[in-house]
């Protein structure tokens, strides 16, 4: 549509302009925290335009969050979650798309049903399980008369404990499911014809097909269990070698429950260094991201 | 030997029949073309075959064995779709030899098989392209070098032309029947469209809902239409069909208005009295007077001749004639049909009345190009 309003297109301009602003203005604040030494932030008011102590704020908050090991945990847990969820969101959309078999679209709904069900409604059953996996199972034995005393399987502390619990993901099987749905049966017909059996169709067809997809489903993904905060700091006791940057953030700012006013520019350094690899992620496959979403690709 | 054989083949989906019991024997090397319109379920007795759908009943047999139960790629035929269903993410080269991958042919020898394959279809400077990077006309080579590489003892066509422009279709038809000379290996095509059904068939099935109407060559079919469907949905136009009773004792067949038209006794010698449907090609009438008369509606330019729609008592009858006379709407028309092109139909079944023996293939009377318009 072709629409000539020069006032209209001018408020329109000024809105997006205005929130662009509003949105970045926190950003810009906490970099220039960041970039002034103790005193000059801690004026009122704060300056705001940047200082010339950037680098050592940044080398206070790495050495002081431990982040050496902090940020590994979190690249480690958000990569893992990632790569599961995405694996499957994949396989499960497979199965429900290409098998025909009974209850198929019960489980779908089941799937997406979850999606009412976030970690934080359910996080209580979810630490009982992830305090002893075999739990459930036992239980269910004991309850159909099997008595039988399963070993205890722990998973606090560990990094299975951080990802496994987030893996499972109605998000992803959705849009996997979607974008099945739009691959013509003859490709499915013609691989078949070429003797190809389910698994080869699934790697060598689908999962190359599907990269854009695959990209959207990682950004989002990524960006999000990076983000966790709830669940590790529930799950994990032993701070020093399972603790995920986002934890570790709170203690780099202490609070006036410590006694001293909080060190705002080693805080906001930290801030810096947490939100950088989401920022980075995001930034190298937006432009898959955004393909993989309006699904346009060719 | 039958290549293919197909013994009472039913297909239900849930409580409707779709394909009501087919039985086909295909010779090796034979081209089969399954005629018929959209929905009538030529499609699905081709995935039958392919082993892309269950057979509900019956059997099919490729080369002698029984394959009801077995997987599509032990069956030993290639498919070519109507969307050619190539991999959009494979290069030409790899979408052909994509079979032989699968099959564990080492590298040095899929890449040869492959460049054979696409210099035989003109593919060689486009193996490196994707799929989304060539014209219709390529993709369809392309999907048909995918079946020719693995050598298939039967070629399946579902539609493969439909997708087409009128211009490359015909270009692509002929180069399906010379491929066809080249490997006669046999193959089995199914279209809706006549003429590719015509131009590219030993044999032609016609199907109509679900059954099998007529079997036999492009010309027996053309010539001897076993029904009135078959009669009506080949040929362009089909078979101009009218209610009549016949007199056997004149030899003739009264249409609705009165009119009478002749037909040859000797061919037909049991036909009784009362309703029959009478049918004539539009190739096989020629304005003269002292014919059947009818009014003028309108007439197609078809550049070699026109075909003029007449209305004879209610009936829209279509002649094929030749000349540059030109007629008002309404105007009355004379037709000459000579009697021995005038097919005879049981009114009730649509099937064709016994005919004498000998005179199966009594060829069309062919008129003279030069035959000119008169009233």
């Amino acid at each position: 549509m072709i629409e000539r309003a020069p006032v209209l297109d001018f408020i329109t301009q000024a809105i997006l302009v205005l929130s662009l602003v509003a949105l970045l203005m926190p950003l810009w604040v906490v970099f220039v925290a960041a970039s002034h030494d103790y005193q000059t932030v801690n004026q009122v008011p704060m300056p705001l335009w940047p200082g010339s102590h950037l680098f050592d704020n940044l080398s206070a908050a790495w050495a002081a969050g431990n982040f050496d090991r902090v940020m590994l945990n979190s690249v480690i847990v958000a990569v893992g979650v990632t790569a599961g969820k995405i694996c499957i969101a994949a396989l499960s959309a497979f199965s429900i798309v290409y098998f025909n078999y009974r209850l198929r679209m019960l489980l779908f709904w089941l799937i997406f049903i979850t999606l009412m069900l976030p970690l934080e409604v359910r996080i209580v059953p979810t630490y009982a399980v992830a305090a002893n996996a075999l739990g459930p199972f036992e239980a269910i034995l004991n309850a159909v008369g099997i008595s039988i005393h399963l070993p205890e399987w722990n998973l606090l502390n560990s990094y299975s404990g951080l990802i496994l619990p987030l893996v499972a993901t109605a998000t992803g099987t959705f849009l996997y499911r979607q974008f099945f749905m739009t691959i013509p049966d003859e490709l499915a017909e013609a691989a078949k014809m070429d003797g190809s059996g389910p698994l080869r169709f699934f790697f060598e067809v689908l999962l190359p097909l599907s990269k854009t997809n695959m990209a959207a489903l990682a950004t989002i993904m990524f960006v999000w269990s990076w983000n966790q905060y709830l669940w590790p700091l529930l799950i994990v006791t032993d701070h020093a070698n399972y603790a995920t940057a986002t934890m570790q953030l709170q203690k780099v700012v202490p609070g006036p429950l410590f006694g001293a006013p909080p060190i705002w520019n080693t805080a906001m350094a930290a801030n810096l260094i947490v939100l950088t690899p989401p920022v980075l992620v995001t930034i190298l496959l937006q432009r898959w991201f955004v393909r993989g979403l309006i699904s346009t690709d060719k | 030997m039958a290549e293919i054989t197909l013994r009472n083949i039913r297909k239900s989906y849930a409580k409707t029949e779709v394909v009501h019991g087919v039985d086909l024997d295909v010779a090796a090397g034979e081209f089969i073309v399954i005629l018929g319109p959209s929905g009538c379920g030529k499609s699905t007795l081709l995935r039958m075959v392919a082993g892309l759908e269950s057979i509900t009943e019956g059997e099919i047999e490729l080369g002698g064995r029984v394959v009801n139960q077995l997987e599509p790629r032990e069956r030993g035929c290639a498919m070519v779709f109507q969307n050619y269903a190539l991999y959009p993410h494979m290069t030409v080269g790899q979408n052909i030899g994509y079979s032989l991958k699968i099959a564990g042919v080492p590298r040095a020898k899929r890449d040869e098989r492959v460049g054979k394959v696409a210099a035989s279809l003109g593919l060689e400077d486009f193996l490196d392209r994707r799929p989304a990077q060539l014209s219709g006309g390529q993709r369809q080579r392309v999907a048909m070098g995918r079946a020719m590489i693995r050598e298939p003892k039967v070629f399946l066509y579902d539609e493969p032309l439909s997708n087409l422009d009128a211009k490359l279709r015909v270009a692509m038809r002929i180069e399906i029947r010379k491929l066809h000379q080249r490997l006669g290996t046999t193959t089995l095509f199914v279209t809706h469209d006549q003429v590719e059904a015509m131009t590219l068939a030993d044999r032609i099935v016609v199907m109509n809902k679900g059954v099998v109407e007529q079997v036999g060559s492009p010309a027996e079919i053309y010539r001897r239409p076993e029904t009135t469907y078959v009669a009506n949905f080949i040929g362009s136009p089909g078979l101009n069909l009218i209610a009549a009773t016949a007199d056997p004792d004149k030899g003739k067949v009264t249409l609705p208005d009165g009119q009478q038209l002749s037909y040859d006794t000797k061919r037909w010698p049991d036909v009784g009295y009362g309703p029959v449907t009478a049918g004539f090609r539009a190739e096989a009438v020629r304005l003269a007077p002292g014919g059947i008369t009818g009014s003028f509606e309108f007439a197609e330019e078809l550049g070699s001749g026109k075909l003029m729609h007449c209305n004879f008592s209610g009936h829209t009858l279509i002649a094929h004639a030749f000349g540059d006379k030109a007629f008002q709407q309404g105007a009355a028309v004379s037709f000459q049909i000579d009697p021995s092109a005038v097919h005879l139909f049981d009114a009730e079944t649509g099937k064709r009345l016994a005919e004498a023996d000998g005179s199966a293939m009594a060829p069309e009377p062919r008129k003279a190009i030069a035959a000119t318009l008169s009233v």
